[in-house]
Protein backbone atom coordinates (compact mmCIF):
# COMPACT_ATOMS: atom_id res chain seq x y z
CA UNK A 1 0.00 0.00 0.00
CA UNK A 2 1.41 3.68 -0.67
CA UNK A 3 1.97 5.80 2.42
CA UNK A 4 2.61 9.32 3.23
CA UNK A 5 6.16 9.42 4.67
CA UNK A 6 6.48 13.34 5.07
CA UNK A 7 5.38 16.69 3.91
CA UNK A 8 6.93 19.67 3.18
CA UNK A 9 5.80 23.36 4.09
CA UNK A 10 7.57 26.52 1.95
CA UNK A 11 6.62 30.19 0.62
CA UNK A 12 6.77 30.33 -2.95
CA UNK A 13 7.90 33.73 -3.91
CA UNK A 14 7.90 34.23 -7.62
CA UNK A 15 11.05 36.42 -6.97
CA UNK A 16 13.26 33.21 -5.52
CA UNK A 17 12.12 31.80 -8.69
CA UNK A 18 13.74 34.97 -10.69
CA UNK A 19 16.92 35.04 -8.70
CA UNK A 20 17.67 31.41 -9.38
CA UNK A 21 16.65 31.54 -13.11
CA UNK A 22 19.39 34.61 -13.62
CA UNK A 23 21.70 33.86 -11.62
CA UNK A 24 21.71 35.88 -8.70
CA UNK A 25 21.35 33.00 -6.20
CA UNK A 26 24.95 34.44 -4.70
CA UNK A 27 23.88 37.76 -4.31
CA UNK A 28 23.84 38.89 -0.26
CA UNK A 29 20.39 39.56 -0.60
CA UNK A 30 19.09 35.90 -1.64
CA UNK A 31 22.49 33.88 0.15
CA UNK A 32 20.50 33.93 3.58
CA UNK A 33 17.48 32.35 1.55
CA UNK A 34 19.06 29.89 -0.43
CA UNK A 35 21.14 29.05 2.47
CA UNK A 36 18.17 28.09 4.64
CA UNK A 37 17.04 25.82 2.48
CA UNK A 38 20.71 23.68 2.23
CA UNK A 39 19.39 21.22 4.94
CA UNK A 40 16.38 20.59 2.86
CA UNK A 41 18.36 19.73 -0.33
CA UNK A 42 20.31 17.22 1.56
CA UNK A 43 17.40 15.58 3.33
CA UNK A 44 15.53 15.54 -0.24
CA UNK A 45 18.46 13.85 -1.74
CA UNK A 46 18.25 11.15 1.01
CA UNK A 47 14.33 10.96 0.94
CA UNK A 48 13.71 10.94 -2.11
CA UNK A 49 9.55 10.42 -2.73
CA UNK A 50 7.79 8.07 -5.57
CA UNK A 51 5.78 10.74 -5.70
CA UNK A 52 4.51 14.29 -3.87
CA UNK A 53 1.03 15.79 -3.94
CA UNK A 54 2.10 19.29 -4.33
CA UNK A 55 -0.41 21.43 -2.53
CA UNK A 56 -0.05 25.07 -4.21
CA UNK A 57 -2.54 27.61 -5.64
CA UNK A 58 -2.47 29.07 -8.96
CA UNK A 59 -2.12 33.28 -9.65
CA UNK A 60 -4.32 34.01 -12.48
CA UNK A 61 -2.43 31.55 -14.53
CA UNK A 62 -4.34 28.26 -15.35
CA UNK A 63 -7.37 30.24 -14.25
CA UNK A 64 -8.65 33.64 -15.18
CA UNK A 65 -11.84 34.36 -14.19
CA UNK A 66 -13.52 31.89 -16.05
CA UNK A 67 -13.53 29.45 -13.82
CA UNK A 68 -12.44 29.53 -10.04
CA UNK A 69 -12.61 26.00 -8.89
CA UNK A 70 -11.93 26.14 -5.07
CA UNK A 71 -9.82 22.81 -4.86
CA UNK A 72 -8.22 21.04 -8.64
CA UNK A 73 -6.63 18.24 -8.86
CA UNK A 74 -3.92 17.81 -11.98
CA UNK A 75 -4.54 14.22 -13.60
CA UNK A 76 -2.76 15.06 -16.41
CA UNK A 77 0.16 12.76 -17.51
CA UNK A 78 2.51 15.98 -17.71
CA UNK A 79 2.28 19.94 -16.68
CA UNK A 80 4.17 22.35 -18.88
CA UNK A 81 5.31 25.85 -16.73
CA UNK A 82 3.65 28.59 -17.84
CA UNK A 83 4.07 32.12 -19.01
CA UNK A 84 3.02 34.28 -16.56
CA UNK A 85 4.20 37.30 -18.19
CA UNK A 86 7.60 37.21 -17.97
CA UNK A 87 8.05 34.14 -20.34
CA UNK A 88 7.99 30.61 -18.94
CA UNK A 89 10.47 29.68 -16.35
CA UNK A 90 13.24 27.58 -17.41
CA UNK A 91 12.34 24.41 -15.16
CA UNK A 92 11.52 20.36 -16.48
CA UNK A 93 8.71 20.34 -17.76
CA UNK A 94 6.75 18.50 -14.85
CA UNK A 95 5.58 14.98 -14.77
CA UNK A 96 2.01 13.56 -13.00
CA UNK A 97 1.27 10.42 -11.79
CA UNK A 98 -2.17 9.96 -13.47
CA UNK A 99 -3.15 6.41 -11.60
CA UNK A 100 -2.51 7.74 -8.00
CA UNK A 101 -4.24 11.14 -8.88
CA UNK A 102 -7.22 9.64 -10.42
CA UNK A 103 -7.54 7.13 -7.60
CA UNK A 104 -7.17 10.37 -5.07
CA UNK A 105 -9.95 12.10 -6.68
CA UNK A 106 -11.67 9.40 -6.89
CA UNK A 107 -11.61 8.90 -3.03
CA UNK A 108 -11.89 12.08 -1.45
CA UNK A 109 -15.00 12.84 -3.48
CA UNK A 110 -16.92 9.85 -1.97
CA UNK A 111 -15.60 11.14 1.45
CA UNK A 112 -17.62 14.71 0.51
CA UNK A 113 -14.88 16.96 -1.02
CA UNK A 114 -16.07 18.25 -4.14
CA UNK A 115 -12.94 18.79 -6.37
CA UNK A 116 -12.20 19.56 -9.88
CA UNK A 117 -10.32 17.63 -11.72
CA UNK A 118 -8.06 19.00 -14.43
CA UNK A 119 -6.37 17.02 -16.97
CA UNK A 120 -4.61 19.83 -18.77
CA UNK A 121 -2.84 22.40 -17.85
CA UNK A 122 -0.15 24.82 -17.37
CA UNK A 123 1.43 25.33 -13.89
CA UNK A 124 2.88 28.70 -12.25
CA UNK A 125 5.51 29.80 -9.91
CA UNK A 126 3.50 28.63 -7.00
CA UNK A 127 4.46 24.92 -8.30
CA UNK A 128 7.54 25.55 -9.58
CA UNK A 129 9.29 27.68 -7.05
CA UNK A 130 9.08 24.86 -3.95
CA UNK A 131 10.53 21.97 -6.42
CA UNK A 132 13.20 24.81 -7.08
CA UNK A 133 13.98 25.35 -3.71
CA UNK A 134 13.82 21.89 -2.59
CA UNK A 135 15.46 20.19 -5.59
CA UNK A 136 18.10 23.00 -7.30
CA UNK A 137 17.83 22.98 -11.03
CA UNK A 138 18.43 19.16 -12.29
CA UNK A 139 17.71 18.34 -15.72
CA UNK A 140 14.65 16.62 -14.94
CA UNK A 141 12.36 16.69 -11.48
CA UNK A 142 13.34 13.29 -9.78
CA UNK A 143 10.12 12.16 -9.19
CA UNK A 144 6.40 12.41 -10.47
CA UNK A 145 4.38 15.78 -9.16
CA UNK A 146 0.35 15.26 -8.40
CA UNK A 147 -0.57 19.14 -9.10
CA UNK A 148 -3.71 20.50 -6.31
CA UNK A 149 -4.63 23.76 -6.36
CA UNK A 150 -6.54 26.02 -3.90
CA UNK A 151 -8.41 28.87 -4.37
CA UNK A 152 -7.02 31.81 -2.58
CA UNK A 153 -7.53 34.70 -5.16
CA UNK A 154 -11.15 35.24 -5.04
CA UNK A 155 -12.35 35.59 -1.31
CA UNK A 156 -13.30 33.15 0.73
CA UNK A 157 -10.67 30.59 0.12
CA UNK A 158 -11.90 27.42 1.94
CA UNK A 159 -11.21 27.52 6.10
CA UNK A 160 -8.49 25.89 7.53
CA UNK A 161 -10.65 23.63 9.44
CA UNK A 162 -12.15 22.27 5.61
CA UNK A 163 -8.54 21.96 4.34
CA UNK A 164 -7.31 19.97 7.57
CA UNK A 165 -10.17 17.52 7.57
CA UNK A 166 -9.21 17.68 3.36
CA UNK A 167 -6.16 16.61 4.32
CA UNK A 168 -7.21 13.77 6.08
CA UNK A 169 -9.54 12.61 3.22
CA UNK A 170 -6.23 12.21 1.16
CA UNK A 171 -4.37 10.48 3.51
CA UNK A 172 -7.00 7.72 3.51
CA UNK A 173 -7.25 8.11 -0.32
CA UNK A 174 -3.35 7.43 -0.50
CA UNK A 175 -3.18 4.70 2.05
CA UNK A 176 -5.70 2.80 0.42
CA UNK A 177 -4.06 2.91 -3.11
CA UNK A 178 -2.44 -0.83 -4.33
CA UNK A 179 1.13 0.00 -4.68
CA UNK A 180 3.83 0.93 -2.18
CA UNK A 181 4.54 4.04 -3.19
CA UNK A 182 6.18 6.69 -0.52
CA UNK A 183 4.28 9.78 -1.37
CA UNK A 184 5.19 13.40 0.60
CA UNK A 185 2.37 16.14 0.92
CA UNK A 186 3.48 19.66 0.09
CA UNK A 187 1.87 22.77 1.54
CA UNK A 188 3.09 25.67 -0.02
CA UNK A 189 2.01 29.69 -0.10
CA UNK A 190 2.52 32.31 2.84
CA UNK A 191 4.06 33.22 5.27
CA UNK A 192 2.97 36.73 6.35
CA UNK A 193 2.73 39.13 3.16
CA UNK A 194 0.25 41.95 1.25
CA UNK A 195 1.03 42.89 -2.31
CA UNK A 196 -2.04 45.48 -2.97
CA UNK A 197 -3.08 48.30 -1.30
CA UNK A 198 -1.03 51.56 0.74
CA UNK A 199 -0.99 48.19 3.50
CA UNK A 200 1.06 46.19 1.18
CA UNK A 201 4.76 44.83 2.80
CA UNK A 202 3.03 43.77 6.13
CA UNK A 203 4.93 41.40 7.57
CA UNK A 204 3.85 39.77 10.86
CA UNK A 205 6.59 37.57 12.75
CA UNK A 206 4.88 36.74 15.50
CA UNK A 207 2.22 35.40 14.14
CA UNK A 208 4.18 33.70 11.39
CA UNK A 209 6.55 31.64 14.57
CA UNK A 210 2.68 30.80 16.59
CA UNK A 211 1.77 29.55 13.05
CA UNK A 212 4.31 27.39 13.05
CA UNK A 213 4.93 26.05 16.34
CA UNK A 214 1.12 25.27 16.32
CA UNK A 215 0.93 23.55 12.75
CA UNK A 216 3.91 21.02 14.71
CA UNK A 217 1.87 20.77 17.75
CA UNK A 218 -1.92 21.67 17.64
CA UNK A 219 -2.89 21.31 13.76
CA UNK A 220 -6.23 20.55 14.39
CA UNK A 221 -6.87 23.92 17.09
CA UNK A 222 -4.73 25.99 14.47
CA UNK A 223 -7.22 24.84 11.80
CA UNK A 224 -10.04 26.26 13.54
CA UNK A 225 -8.71 30.10 13.15
CA UNK A 226 -11.04 31.65 11.34
CA UNK A 227 -9.99 33.49 7.96
CA UNK A 228 -10.56 37.06 9.30
CA UNK A 229 -7.57 36.35 11.45
CA UNK A 230 -5.07 35.31 8.69
CA UNK A 231 -6.13 38.38 6.87
CA UNK A 232 -6.03 40.94 9.34
CA UNK A 233 -2.81 39.52 11.13
CA UNK A 234 -0.92 38.14 7.89
CA UNK A 235 -1.79 40.13 5.08
CA UNK A 236 -4.36 39.41 2.34
CA UNK A 237 -2.29 37.30 0.94
CA UNK A 238 -1.22 35.43 3.83
CA UNK A 239 -4.54 33.31 3.63
CA UNK A 240 -2.36 31.40 1.70
CA UNK A 241 -1.41 29.28 4.97
CA UNK A 242 -4.77 27.79 5.05
CA UNK A 243 -3.11 25.32 2.29
CA UNK A 244 -0.60 23.71 4.69
CA UNK A 245 -2.97 22.42 6.98
CA UNK A 246 -3.89 20.84 4.04
CA UNK A 247 -0.47 18.75 4.18
CA UNK A 248 -0.41 18.96 7.66
CA UNK A 249 -4.19 16.90 7.85
CA UNK A 250 -2.30 14.14 5.91
CA UNK A 251 -0.05 13.18 8.37
CA UNK A 252 -0.88 10.66 10.92
CA UNK A 253 -2.16 11.51 14.38
CA UNK A 254 1.47 11.13 15.91
CA UNK A 255 3.56 13.85 17.09
CA UNK A 256 6.08 14.70 13.86
CA UNK A 257 9.61 14.60 13.52
CA UNK A 258 10.83 18.10 13.02
CA UNK A 259 13.46 17.21 10.63
CA UNK A 260 14.00 21.03 9.14
CA UNK A 261 12.93 24.15 10.23
CA UNK A 262 13.88 27.85 8.97
CA UNK A 263 12.06 31.28 8.73
CA UNK A 264 13.59 34.82 7.71
CA UNK A 265 12.47 38.18 6.04
CA UNK A 266 12.29 39.34 3.32
CA UNK A 267 11.91 37.47 -0.05
CA UNK A 268 10.86 40.19 -2.14
CA UNK A 269 7.14 41.53 -0.21
CA UNK A 270 7.22 38.15 1.43
CA UNK A 271 8.18 35.99 4.79
CA UNK A 272 9.69 32.90 4.25
CA UNK A 273 8.90 30.07 6.33
CA UNK A 274 9.76 26.66 5.77
CA UNK A 275 9.28 23.15 7.79
CA UNK A 276 9.78 19.45 7.17
CA UNK A 277 7.78 17.11 9.10
CA UNK A 278 8.56 13.85 8.90
CA UNK A 279 5.91 10.78 10.24
CA UNK A 280 7.19 8.60 12.80
CA UNK B 1 -29.84 39.31 4.88
CA UNK B 2 -26.38 40.44 3.98
CA UNK B 3 -23.77 38.89 4.13
CA UNK B 4 -20.64 39.28 6.90
CA UNK B 5 -17.43 41.35 5.70
CA UNK B 6 -15.42 41.50 8.90
CA UNK B 7 -12.37 42.58 6.76
CA UNK B 8 -13.80 45.73 5.84
CA UNK B 9 -12.21 47.71 8.63
CA UNK B 10 -8.69 46.52 7.71
CA UNK B 11 -7.02 49.74 7.00
CA UNK B 12 -5.19 50.23 3.09
CA UNK B 13 -7.00 46.79 1.89
CA UNK B 14 -9.21 45.75 -0.55
CA UNK B 15 -10.54 41.91 -0.31
CA UNK B 16 -11.19 40.42 -3.49
CA UNK B 17 -14.37 39.43 -2.67
CA UNK B 18 -17.67 37.92 -4.93
CA UNK B 19 -18.29 42.03 -5.33
CA UNK B 20 -15.25 42.92 -6.38
CA UNK B 21 -14.74 40.19 -8.54
CA UNK B 22 -18.28 40.64 -10.28
CA UNK B 23 -17.04 44.90 -10.84
CA UNK B 24 -13.80 43.93 -12.38
CA UNK B 25 -14.42 41.26 -14.44
CA UNK B 26 -13.62 42.72 -17.99
CA UNK B 27 -10.49 44.51 -16.11
CA UNK B 28 -9.29 41.25 -15.00
CA UNK B 29 -9.65 39.17 -18.12
CA UNK B 30 -8.42 42.10 -19.84
CA UNK B 31 -5.31 41.67 -18.01
CA UNK B 32 -5.40 37.90 -18.53
CA UNK B 33 -4.86 38.46 -22.06
CA UNK B 34 -1.23 40.14 -21.34
CA UNK B 35 -0.24 36.59 -20.79
CA UNK B 36 0.09 36.10 -24.73
CA UNK B 37 3.23 37.65 -25.97
CA UNK B 38 1.41 38.98 -29.04
CA UNK B 39 -0.82 40.56 -27.20
CA UNK B 40 1.38 42.16 -25.32
CA UNK B 41 3.49 43.60 -28.28
CA UNK B 42 -0.21 45.03 -29.86
CA UNK B 43 -0.93 46.77 -26.45
CA UNK B 44 2.10 48.46 -26.00
CA UNK B 45 1.82 49.30 -29.84
CA UNK B 46 -1.46 51.46 -28.72
CA UNK B 47 -2.55 50.75 -25.60
CA UNK B 48 -5.95 52.46 -25.65
CA UNK B 49 -6.71 51.10 -28.88
CA UNK B 50 -5.59 47.61 -27.33
CA UNK B 51 -8.57 48.32 -24.14
CA UNK B 52 -11.32 49.94 -26.54
CA UNK B 53 -11.35 46.49 -27.43
CA UNK B 54 -12.37 45.14 -23.99
CA UNK B 55 -15.96 46.28 -22.41
CA UNK B 56 -14.59 47.97 -19.52
CA UNK B 57 -16.07 51.44 -17.66
CA UNK B 58 -13.44 54.64 -18.83
CA UNK B 59 -12.28 54.97 -15.23
CA UNK B 60 -10.66 51.36 -15.40
CA UNK B 61 -9.17 52.10 -18.69
CA UNK B 62 -8.02 55.69 -17.27
CA UNK B 63 -6.86 53.84 -14.10
CA UNK B 64 -4.92 50.94 -16.39
CA UNK B 65 -3.22 54.01 -18.77
CA UNK B 66 -1.87 55.83 -15.79
CA UNK B 67 -0.97 52.80 -13.91
CA UNK B 68 -2.81 53.42 -10.77
CA UNK B 69 -2.79 50.28 -9.01
CA UNK B 70 -4.37 51.58 -5.95
CA UNK B 71 -7.65 52.70 -8.67
CA UNK B 72 -7.21 49.64 -10.78
CA UNK B 73 -7.99 47.68 -7.05
CA UNK B 74 -10.72 49.96 -6.21
CA UNK B 75 -12.59 49.28 -9.47
CA UNK B 76 -12.72 45.63 -9.52
CA UNK B 77 -9.19 44.47 -9.87
CA UNK B 78 -7.12 42.12 -8.50
CA UNK B 79 -3.07 42.26 -7.72
CA UNK B 80 -2.53 38.91 -9.69
CA UNK B 81 -4.36 39.81 -12.92
CA UNK B 82 -2.78 43.43 -12.52
CA UNK B 83 0.82 41.48 -12.26
CA UNK B 84 0.68 40.97 -15.64
CA UNK B 85 -0.07 45.17 -16.68
CA UNK B 86 3.58 45.38 -14.47
CA UNK B 87 5.11 41.74 -16.25
CA UNK B 88 4.24 44.01 -19.59
CA UNK B 89 6.16 47.23 -18.16
CA UNK B 90 9.03 44.88 -17.28
CA UNK B 91 8.33 45.65 -13.29
CA UNK B 92 9.30 43.37 -10.48
CA UNK B 93 6.12 42.34 -8.20
CA UNK B 94 7.44 44.32 -4.94
CA UNK B 95 8.00 47.21 -7.58
CA UNK B 96 4.31 47.11 -8.38
CA UNK B 97 3.77 46.74 -4.65
CA UNK B 98 5.75 49.79 -3.45
CA UNK B 99 3.48 51.45 -6.00
CA UNK B 100 0.91 51.36 -4.10
CA UNK B 101 2.14 52.86 -0.97
CA UNK B 102 3.15 55.90 -0.84
CA UNK B 103 6.72 54.98 -0.89
CA UNK B 104 9.74 55.60 -3.23
CA UNK B 105 11.11 52.29 -4.47
CA UNK B 106 14.00 52.69 -2.53
CA UNK B 107 12.20 53.09 1.04
CA UNK B 108 9.97 50.27 0.21
CA UNK B 109 12.87 47.97 -0.64
CA UNK B 110 14.82 49.26 2.28
CA UNK B 111 11.31 49.29 4.85
CA UNK B 112 11.07 45.49 3.88
CA UNK B 113 14.99 44.88 4.43
CA UNK B 114 14.19 46.00 7.67
CA UNK B 115 11.67 43.53 8.46
CA UNK B 116 8.54 44.80 6.33
CA UNK B 117 5.60 46.87 7.59
CA UNK B 118 4.47 46.37 11.28
CA UNK B 119 1.28 45.00 12.45
CA UNK B 120 1.28 47.30 14.72
CA UNK B 121 -1.21 49.79 14.11
CA UNK B 122 -2.35 48.35 10.98
CA UNK B 123 -4.77 45.54 12.46
CA UNK B 124 -8.13 47.84 12.21
CA UNK B 125 -8.73 51.48 10.99
CA UNK B 126 -8.46 54.02 13.32
CA UNK B 127 -6.33 52.15 15.49
CA UNK B 128 -3.96 54.22 17.57
CA UNK B 129 -0.45 53.41 16.35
Amino acid sequence: MARITASVYTSHVPAIGAALDLGKAGEPYWQPVFKGYEPSKAWMRANTPDVIFLVYNDHATAFSLEMIPTFAIGCAAQFNPADEGWGPRPVPVVAGHPELAAHIAQSVIQDDFDLTIVNKMDVDHGLTVPLSLMFGQPEAWPCPVIPFAVNVVQYPAPSGRRCFALGRAIRKAVESFDAPLKVQIWGTGGMSHQLQGPRAGLINKAFDTAFLDRLIADPAGLSQMPHIDYVREAGSEGIELVMWLIARGAMNDKPPRVAHCFYHVPASNTAVGHLILENT
Amino acid sequence: MALDKPYKDIPGTTIFDADQSRLGYHLNQFCMSLMKAENRTRFKANERAYLDEWPMTEEQKQAVLARDLNRCIALGGNIYFLAKIGATDGKSFQQMAGSMTGMSEEEYRDMMIAGGRSIEGNRTIGEKK
